[in-house]
């Protein structure tokens, strides 16, 4: 499979501790398209998510050897713009986590530590166009006073991932995004995605392998820290080249 | 729409199945018409040109493996898969049976009529007017224009025996007729199945509809 990547990792290694958690990983994630990460607890896949945006950098003990190149530059280097990379490659958790204030300050508050804008209509409209990337428009538009923890689970994690968009980053990650959801939350916020594919590049973490079936591209399946298998979606689910690949996604363990 | 991703998969999937189809009415119609002229250059593209109604089967089913794969479909979009993957056999058997009506056409060679042609190209013409309202059922899930179109399976086993009965008069006549006389006969037996497939594909649209799966008619032959 030759592909462009939008991120690749050569050799990536990550100890926490003593405790190898990612084995000599190399993947090469193309740009607009969604790629789904599954694998069974502890296999390594949030610590991969997290290497794309460095947030293992936060955990005491973290060394990290190889490279990650987004756009061919190496993040792991450490002159990188951690500001800058954040803002790049927003990152969306398994539970909304909205802060304790309105649903435009929710929003502004990013726009105002990345110093994005200044003007007031400018601000405004940017929220707006956040929430309508979100389908939120119309049903908060006339409440965007209201505090954000009065909004449904779904409504939340919408607003979290509008919290992203607006500082227009390039790459999305999301970390279970619909763990706190219901089906029907889960099916709406997969389509959404489906829509944001078209101008980001998308990765999902899930335990839930129906959903990497359904809405990635891509999927990649880890193992004990080990990048077991990666292709397209249909590939690896109707025709996975590894054993192991088979046995995890036919239920056989896990 | 809840899941629009998913939907236009299935509405590609009947485009697909649409396609194919208007492949094989294709197909019975040139071999008829070639049959009618003796031409022997068409019957041979014929035979070719079947390779591409094989391969479009086999990409229905690769991507109906991939939807039960990636999409979980359940209930009426299950069906449909599953209903799909049995209208692709059929359809492509159908193909074959023009096919067969090309390599008959091949065989049959220079040699001069038996007579003239008038019951076998209607017959065709039935078999495939059955084909094209089957298909259309299909995309509505009208499984009462189904059930109806299986009962018409009686006219051309009708038209199948009355052919069949014409020629063994002129075998009776002139046992020189009698290869050509054969091979015409097969070519009625071919058209005949082409409608029996098509109430095999009928039983599936009911299936589709209302999830019974019924030997709807057992064709006289």
């Amino acid at each position: 499979m030759e592909i462009t990547a939008k991120i690749e990792t050569v050799g990536l290694n990550l100890y926490y501790g003593d405790f190898p958690a990612l084995k000599d990983v190399n993947i090469k994630i193309p740009g607009q398209s969604i790629t789904a990460i599954i694998g069974p607890s502890g296999c390594g896949k949030s610590t991969l998510l997290r290497c794309f945006n460095k947030m293992n950098d936060l955990i005491e003990h973290t060394k990290v050897r190889g490279s990650i190149l987004i756009d061919g530059q190496d993040i792991i280097l450490p002159d990188t713009d951690l500001i800058f990379l954040r803002r790049k490659v927003g990152m969306v958790f398994q539970r909304p986590n909205v802060f304790d204030l309105s649903i435009y300050n929710n929003l502004k508050f990013g726009l105002r530590i990345h110093r994005m804008l200044d003007g007031k209509n400018e601000i405004t409209e940017s929220i707006r166009n956040g929430l309508e990337h979100v389908g939120l428009w119309e049903e908060l538009k006339d409440k965007l006073q209201s505090n954000a923890r009065t909004l449904t689970l779904e409504q939340q994690q919408r607003l979290c991932i509008a919290r992203v968009l607006i500082l227009k980053p390039d790459i999305i990650l999301l970390d279970e995004p619909c763990s706190a959801l219901d089906p029907i939350a889960t099916l709406r916020i997969e389509d959404l995605l489906r829509v944001l594919k078209d101008e980001y590049t998308i990765i999902i973490v899930t335990h839930n392998m129906q959903q990497a079936a359904r809405v990635s591209d891509y999927t990649g399946f880890m193992y004990l820290g080990e990048l077991i298998e990666f292709s397209e979606t249909r590939r690896l689910f109707t025709n996975p080249k590894e054993k192991l690949t088979e046995n995890y996604i036919s239920g056989q363990f896990g | 729409m809840l899941r629009q991703n998913f939907r236009n998969y299935i509405r590609e999937l009947e485009k697909e199945i649409m396609e194919m189809g208007q492949m094989v009415i294709t197909a019975i119609e040139r071999s008829i018409k070639a049959l009618k002229d003796h031409d022997i250059a068409a019957a041979k593209q014929i035979i070719a040109d079947d390779a591409l109604v094989n391969k479009k089967r086999w990409d229905i089913e690769e991507r109906c493996i991939d939807l039960i794969a990636t999409q979980q479909p359940v209930a009426s979009d299950l069906r449909e898969i599953v209903a799909v993957l049995s209208v692709v056999g059929e359809l492509e058997r159908i193909g074959d049976y023009a096919e067969g009506i090309g390599k008959i056409i091949v065989m049959y060679g220079d040699q001069p009529p038996v007579k003239p042609l008038i019951d076998i190209p209607r017959m065709a013409e039935k078999a495939t007017d059955m084909l094209k309202r089957t298909l259309d059922a299909f995309l509505k899930r009208d499984a009462k224009t189904a059930m109806s179109i299986c009962n018409e399976d009686d006219e051309v086993d009708s038209l199948h025996e009355q052919i069949y009965r014409e020629l063994l008069t002129y075998m009776i006549e002139d046992p020189k007729t009698i290869s050509r006389a054969t091979y015409l006969i097969w070519v009625s037996h071919n058209l005949e199945r082409i409608a029996d497939r098509v109430t095999n594909i009928c039983e599936r649209i009911v299936f589709l509809a209302t999830g019974s799966l019924t030997d709807i008619k057992v064709s006289r032959y």
